[in-house]
């Protein structure tokens, strides 16, 4: 059985960025166990000779000419929280 | 001669006899969603003035019916994950309570080439994540039949819109059930199509490899009809598929002489509700009588599903959900000190828990040390249980079991425990993994008359199949016909 720490949550959760408050990482913690054990019954299926599936449809993935054929919109500037000319803004990156 | 409870090709006929008008039939559908939404709380978003101004429009277009669009003048309802231009879209999420898409999906496009009127957008679990329509970050819908019950999810919404008759037909998107238990619940018809049959552009990314959207309809005859608007490759999603569309309707009443059903005893499992068994298994027995073959089949890789789903779906999610950081669209924290710390406040304000514990999950199955004890694994025991349904499905023409393992439960019933939820999952979720087409179709009540339904499975790309013996099955019935009181 998979022992999930709380210190294991908040590391996947920074990983996710995602905050989680300390009331919100014990219930997840609890919960995330409770998955994890149940999904574990999987290790009895014997899978040393099976290929996994990685793709949902089989054939080629169908390719495009490599040509720009997107013309610059500035009426999708209109979903952002924050613009500046047609710039997205967000907080600065580099100190 | 209530409109409002008119199916797709009903009103289709009285449209182009010119019997009833598109904004009549529009406005009678208005009226009855203003009725009956306070109770049902179905829509996130009524459209009326556009609504009325497209089926004026309709109207227009049916003064010369013999080249009017296939749908001219149907109101359809939309759940909220698909896109709608110029229409707030929330993903039932707070994270995009107020965004307004600046293109329509695919689907949305077909919709209104067919002259469609779109009513409104439904409710739905958040990022259609759910099984009971109680994850939407905004309120709950209610089961028309019995508004302290849920009325299933994710396609909340678009299943108890369709049954309250608040519109023709709906759109879903089905994941992992999504489409088919809400239908079950409700007692209204609902398909999942082969993985790729439909285009999933414009649609918010739950799980790309296992998402698809769906008609919810009234009647078999009316799925038939939205999925053929709906259905065809679309150079814009590369996994839909490059096939032809046959006519759905062409093939209906051909009956069911020499279908063989196979039926699988892993779906008929201790801990069912009796009533959904013996509902199920007499539907099988009206299509035998018909002229179908019952064959039994094994799909023995079943009790494995939803551990494989939950995988699987959630490892897609933590990476289709990484875009909602605040920066392009949606909402954004106010006052963060640093990017990282908007990314981090925006999404712990902006997901709901269901949301949060399926990104967790997801990341941590990827995460380094883990993905081949869990995602590579889950990947593996997906080839097998693919391979059970093509196996059997040589010995079989369709696949009959029931669509839940009960009726639609009781708001708050199931919510403390995560796990519990995600088990009502367990008959429409390998469809999913498999990538085969679904449909669910009304055959029954219980004492508490709550909807029953059947769920019939078919091979890749014959919905052809599964719409000829699910209209034999309803045409044969009269399950579908009866309207909960609102």
């Amino acid at each position: 059985m998979p022992l999930v720490t709380i210190e294991e949550v908040q590391r996947v959760a920074r990983l996710a960025r995602l905050t989680l408050t300390a009331h919100e990482a014990e219930a997840m913690t609890e919960h995330v166990t409770k998955i994890l054990t149940y999904v574990d019954t999987l290790n009895a299926v014997p899978t040393d000779t099976v290929e996994p599936i990685t793709h949902a449809v089989s054939g080629p993935m169908p390719l495009r000419t490599d040509a720009v054929t997107n013309v610059p919109d500035p009426t999708l500037l209109r979903t952002a929280p924050a613009t500046e000319a047609t710039f997205f803004q967000v907080p600065k990156i580099i100190e | 001669m209530d409109l409002f409870r008119l199916t797709i090709h009903d009103a289709t006929n009285l449209l182009r006899q010119h019997t009833i008008r598109a904004q009549d039939l529009t406005q009678a559908v208005l009226a009855r969603i203003r009725a009956t939404d306070p109770a049902v709380r179905a829509y996130l978003t009524v459209c009326a003035d556009d609504a009325i101004a497209q089926a004026a429009l309709a109207d227009q277009h049916l003064q010369t019916p013999e080249s009017a669009p296939p749908l001219c003048g149907i109101p359809i309802a939309v759940k909220d994950v698909i896109l709608t231009k110029g229409i707030r879209s929330t993903a039932g999420s707070k994270i995009l309570a107020d965004f307004v898409p600046p293109y329509d999906a695919t689907v949305i496009q077909r919709l209104k080439a067919a002259g469609a009127v779109i009513i409104g957008k439904v409710n739905c679990d958040e990022f259609a994540m759910g099984s009971s329509n109680e994850n939407s970050a905004f309120f709950p819908t209610r089961n028309p039949w019995n508004l302290a019950q849920v009325p299933g999810g994710s396609s909340g919404g678009s299943a108890a819109a369709v049954a309250a008759d608040q519109a023709p037909a709906a759109l879903g998107t089905d994941t992992g059930g999504s489409i088919r238990l809400p239908a079950a619940f409700c007692g209204v018809t609902g398909m999942k199509p082969t993985y790729g049959r439909v285009s999933r552009y414009g649609v918010v990314a739950y799980a790309s490899s296992l998402d698809q959207v769906g008609p919810v309809t009234k009647d078999v005859r009316d799925c038939a009809l939205l999925l053929q608007t709906i259905a065809g490759h679309d150079p814009r999603d590369s996994t839909s598929v490059n096939l032809p569309v046959p006519d759905y309707t062409a093939t209906l009443t051909q009956g069911v002489t020499g279908l063989r059903i196979g039926v699988p005893k892993e779906y008929f499992v201790e801990g069912m509700q009796p009533e959904v068994e013996s509902a199920v298994r007499a539907s099988l027995a009206e299509l035998t009588a018909l002229g179908a073959q019952a064959v039994p089949i094994a799909l023995p890789h079943t009790a494995y599903a939803v551990a494989t789903y939950y995988i699987i779906a959630t490892a897609e999610a933590s990476s289709n959900l990484a875009r909602y950081d605040g920066v392009r669209y949606g909402h954004r924290a106010a006052h963060s000190d640093g990017l990282t710390a908007m990314y981090e406040q925006t999404r712990a304000e902006g997901f709901g828990p269901e949301v949060k514990r399926r990104i967790l999950l997801g990341t941590y199955v990827l995460s380094a040390g883990y993905y081949d004890a869990y995602y590579l694994k889950a990947q593996k025991v997906r080839t097998l249980i693919r391979q059970d349904f093509l196996q059997a499905l040589q010995d079989c023409d369709v696949i009959a079991t029931p669509v839940a393992p009960t009726t639609a439960f009781a708001l708050g019933d199931k919510t403390t425990d995560p796990l519990t939820m995600y088990l009502s999952d367990i008959f429409t979720i390998a469809a999913n993994l498999a990538g085969l087409p679904g449909i669910a179709v009304p055959c029954g009540f219980d004492t508490q008359g709550l909807p029953i339904s059947l769920q019939l499975l078919g091979k890749p790309f014959d919905e052809a199949t599964l719409l000829r013996a699910a209209y034999s099955h309803e045409q044969h019935t009269t399950w579908h016909t009866r309207r909960p009181s609102l």
